[in-house]
């Protein structure tokens, strides 16, 4: 059983979304999901734990051994990030039941289960396997059911977020697919650590330049990454509350994982460098999404729409960590992946509390909400807190090794960026407490979220200070996979 | 010895906040809810005195990173920073029971609340170990007060603290933060040294940059160009500007600057970087200009405001002049201008809520009314101009003499001047109060005994501290800087 532990981190999600289906009650298939997630977590942890007392784990699917058959691969980098997705669907789960009754008709909340376990298994997928048009499948099997779920919003505009995502995304996902299909043309091989011994012999380094473009800009579309985004503010806003809390959390930070695979394992950083400037696109592209994607979330009134763009702005912050290219950049970007996806889980999560009670996201909707949900406002403000990087929250602790990394590199100016846009998120956080804590609420009495919503909330604030006071899981996980990156190739 | 410091820097730190539930739970009482934030600020001054009979120890709270930690360190400039917040807590409570109820303030428990939590953030401040922990409860502090300055809730309040908050966050995002992590990079520690953590290999133009970083990301000092908040925050009820200006916030500011200068850069350093004269004299024209514009103000707040961003370059100009009598000299005016200044906000809030009167025009003849008031106005002014015998001129002389050590002769002529104007701006208040006629009508009427009573006490300290302002400089003396 221990040893099948790799592929059943993706089975078990995989195989419980039909089986979701069978249960036709919604509490059930609630409950059903609750235990999946559960158990893909404690998977996670074992895995985690075993990588970190053993090294990486290969398991050949079928007992077909790489580079003939799929291998599932799990080093210190993917264990990181499973464990990361697996805290905060479990998270989001727990709450879901509670957002979905006031959101969604009951028909719908076993199909909002079965999409929610799909791409959950999806998005692990990508991180676990060793083959590249594995990770291929696994994309497109998550974006499918992200775009469905966009879909089930309750506006009628969340049909045409779901449209444009799709296009987009189908876009990215061909662009992907190109790219590989010129790596498999070069090489013979998907195995993606073959693929990593095969590609410097190489001699048509121009091909590899050209596969490695498409790669990249597939992936940048799934990323939002500056200025391929668009796509991300209406889905994120139209999506049912909980979907997009998932998505915030981890979506982006399994594309950001892959970007990461693909650039300092299977190419290598110093190769596709010598092709093209990645790393100084990366640092422009990141600078660019900060400081622009922040200064648009301030004009916002649609409060999930200001987290949507603080995440595109966020994800410069991940791109600039990459684009840096030194240990300590890398180790930047992994941390932050961790402790930005805790900080936008409490966020969505607490705005899906508010939809759920108030009936809406407007920055109107949260007057005088400090008074009447205390527990749920008081949650927002520890996860705005460690969004604008508050010392002892999590989000200090990456901005720290963030500003630390661009120092290293004397890239003075971008330390200067970095602070300012933390200082952005200032203003468009404190537009929401300053309501939420100082305008009077008129009009029917609100009462305070649900006690499931307000558990799996607490849980994500609490982690923000946890991680912002004792780093050293995050920071040792984060430095182990950099050693393994780094030392992959000499 | 060791172990009973370390135990009595965590009561420090935790007692305040011990304050915190039972002030809730004591919400409907409001006598109780008091009582509570009375006495605990009393037993928090014991704790500090034991603390000051002790001198020295530490300890480690918790490791965030590899070398960085939340760590506490006895050490006289923060007892001297400690002893009188901590003993300016309760006279402030005792202040604020008469002044919050004389005006009868909505939300009075989250008011004490988050003045227990600003002290106890204070507290970890003044007895930071390393720079890390003083940004973190430089923070906390920052955070603490801001539903203090926003107190009324109305439009007005909120814009004050919108000012507030950005002005502080913004400065320490900007420049603080980069300014310690660049120490942390360039030297490898945050931990406090006396004569600083850089090694020779650290070019003077770098420290320049970083000694900048850190004069403007303190904006709790208030240094020009980044003053504007204190004015802003003007809108708090006054026992929060009595806060703000000689408590907690302002103190911070200057406090964290001097602990800087002297245990991050050492004072030798600071005495020969290429940019500290142009620190100095910038000091020095945020002394003459505040009090230009407090000149103007008639707002009685605003004046006292812009006299303490002037009063608060003194501290910063002893700083950066870097010498060890400039240092004594600006520890000693954070003590001295907190009695003083807190004397004057407590005599304006009086004023105001016994007669609704807020503009210094107003203040014809209203000796006779408020004679008590007004001659504790009068020691705390004389105090903040630096006359004997107040306490004030101890911590002026020292700045003087600093300055000449330092070879800075024009901010003797600075500091000469700013003592004028500090007589013109702020005696103006007394003179009118008691030479003019009376309005008509008028009877005797001073404000509840609870504030009249903090008003006398500080007061009256702002004579004891010309007796003892020996001993204190003593004890300042008796810090090891280098």
């Amino acid at each position: 059983m221990l040893n099948h532990l790799a592929v059943l981190q993706v089975v078990v999600p995989l195989l419980a979304a039909p089986a979701c289906l069978i249960l036709e009650r919604a509490r059930a298939a609630w409950l059903f999901t609750c235990l999946a997630c559960l158990l893909s977590l404690g998977i996670s942890i074992a895995l985690f734990l075993q990588v970190q007392a053993s090294g990486p784990i290969s398991y050949a699917m079928g007992g077909w051994e790489a580079p003939w058959g799929i291998e599932y691969r799990i080093d210190a980098l993917s264990s990181f990030v499973l464990l990361l997705i697996n805290l905060v669907a479990v998270a989001v789960v727990i709450g879901a039941n509670s957002s979905l009754v006031a959101e969604l008709p009951e028909s719908r909340h076993s199909p909002f289960y079965v999409l929610l376990l799909l791409c959950h298994a999806g998005l692990l997928g990508i991180v676990a396997t060793g083959d590249a048009f594995n990770v291929f499948v696994f994309l497109e099997i998550s974006s499918l059911s992200t775009y469905a779920l966009v879909a089930l919003g309750r506006d009628r505009r969340a049909l045409f977020a779901a449209y444009q995502y799709l296009i987009v995304g189908t876009i990215g996902a061909t662009f992907f697919l190109i790219g590989l299909g010129f790596l498999y043309s070069l090489t013979g091989t998907l195995n993606m650590a073959d693929l990593a011994q095969r590609l410097p012999g190489l001699e048509e380094k121009r091909l590899v330049a050209a596969a490695f473009a498409f790669i990249v800009i597939g992936i940048a579309l799934k990323l939002a990454l500056f200025p391929l985004h668009g796509w991300l503010p209406d889905a994120y806003t139209q999506a049912p509350s909980m979907a997009t809390a998932f998505l915030a959390a981890s979506a982006t930070k399994v594309a950001l994982y892959l970007l990461i695979r693909m650039y300092f394992d299977v190419l290598g950083q110093e190769a596709v460098n010598a092709l093209f400037p990645m790393g100084a696109l990366l640092l422009v592209l990141g600078a660019a999404a900060v400081l622009l994607a922040s200064l648009a979330a301030i004009r916002q009134d649609n409060v999930k729409r200001i987290f949507a763009l603080s995440s595109v702005g966020q994800i410069g912050y991940l791109v600039i960590g990459v684009g840096l290219g030194s240990a300590l950049g890398l180790q930047a970007a992994l941390l932050h992946l961790f402790n930005h996806a805790l900080i936008k889980a409490a966020l969505f999560i607490a705005v899906a509390a508010v939809v759920c009670r108030v009936g809406g996201s407007r920055l109107d909707d949260f007057r005088g909400l400090g008074r009447a949900m205390p527990w749920t406002m008081a949650g927002l403000l520890i996860g705005a807190l460690s969004l604008i990087g508050v010392p002892l929250t999590a989000g200090f602790v990456s901005k720290w090794f963030l500003v630390l990394a661009a120092m290293e590199a004397g890239l003075w100016p971008l330390v200067a960026l970095v602070l300012i846009g933390s200082f952005i998120a200032l203003f468009y956080v404190w537009r929401i407490v300053e309501v939420a804590y100082f305008q009077q609420r008129d009009g029917v009495a609100i009462s305070e979220a649900p006690l499931m919503l307000l558990i799996p909330l607490w849980g994500m604030a609490l982690a923000n200070l946890y991680f912002g006071i004792d780093t050293s899981l995050t920071v040792e996980g984060s430095e182990q996979a950099v050693n393994f990156l780094m030392g992959s190739r000499p | 010895m060791m172990q009973s410091a370390t135990h009595l820097l965590l009561i420090a730190l935790v007692l305040p906040l011990l304050a915190v539930p039972g002030i809730l739970l004591a919400r409907n009482h409001p006598n109780l809810r008091e009582a509570i934030s009375l006495l605990t600020g009393v037993a928090l001054f014991i704790v500090n005195l034991c603390l000051y009979r002790l001198g020295e120890g530490g300890v480690v709270l918790v490791e965030v990173l590899p070398k960085l930690a939340i760590s506490l360190q006895l050490q006289p400039l923060g007892l001297v920073f400690g002893l009188v917040a901590s003993l300016l807590w309760p006279i402030t409570t005792l202040y604020a029971i008469g002044y919050m109820r004389g005006h009868e303030e909505d939300n009075q428990t989250r008011f004490y609340v988050f003045f227990a939590v600003a002290i106890a953030a204070v507290m970890g401040l003044a007895y930071a170990g390393n720079l890390f922990t003083l940004f973190v409860f430089y923070e906390i502090v920052t955070f603490s007060t801001y539903p203090l300055v926003t107190h009324a809730g109305t439009e007005k309040a909120l814009k004050g603290g919108r000012t507030y908050l950005s002005l502080l966050l913004g400065t320490s995002i900007v420049f603080f933060i980069p300014a310690m992590i660049g120490t942390w990079f360039f030297a490898g520690t945050l931990e406090f040294q006396p004569g600083g953590v850089f090694g020779d290999d650290v070019s003077p133009s770098v420290l320049s940059v970083l000694l900048v970083l850190f004069a403007f990301g303190i904006g709790k000092a208030a240094l020009m160009p980044f003053h504007r908040w204190l004015p802003a925050a003007m809108v708090a009820p006054t026992p929060v500007s009595a806060l703000l200006h000689a408590v907690a916030v302002v103190k911070a500011g200057v406090f964290s600057v001097v602990t800087v200068v002297v245990y991050i850069f050492g004072i030798e350093t600071v005495a020969q970087l290429p940019i500290t004269p142009f620190l100095v004299y910038l000091a020095g024209a945020s002394i003459l200009l505040a009090s230009l514009v407090a000149m103007r103000q008639d707002n009685f707040k605003s004046r006292l405001a812009y006299s303490t961003v002037s009063q608060l370059g003194y501290i910063t100009l002893g700083a950066f002049l870097a010498s060890e009598a400039a240092i004594a000299g600006s520890l000693l005016h954070i003590v001295m201008h907190a009695f003083g200044k807190i004397t004057l906000f407590f005599c304006a809030g009086a004023i105001y809520v016994a007669h609704h009167k807020s503009q210094i025009t107003e203040l014809d003849g209203m000796g006779r009314v408020m004679p008590v008031t007004f001659i504790a106005f009068t020691l705390g002014a004389l105090s903040i101009i630096g006359l004997p015998p107040l306490g004030g001129v101890w911590s002026k002389w020292f700045l003087m003499q600093g300055s000449l050590d330092s070879g800075y002769w024009l901010m003797l002529a600075v500091l000469s001047i700013s003592s004028l104007l500090n007589i013109v701006y702020l005696l103006e208040i007394p003179a009118r109060a008691f030479l003019k006629s009376a309005p008509e009508g008028a009877t005797l009427q001073e404000a509840r005994s609870t504030s009249v009573l903090a008003m006398t006490i500080t007061a009256l300290m702002c004579i004891a501290l010309f007796i003892y302002g020996g001993d204190l400089y003593e004890f300042i003396r008796s810090a090891r800087l280098t």
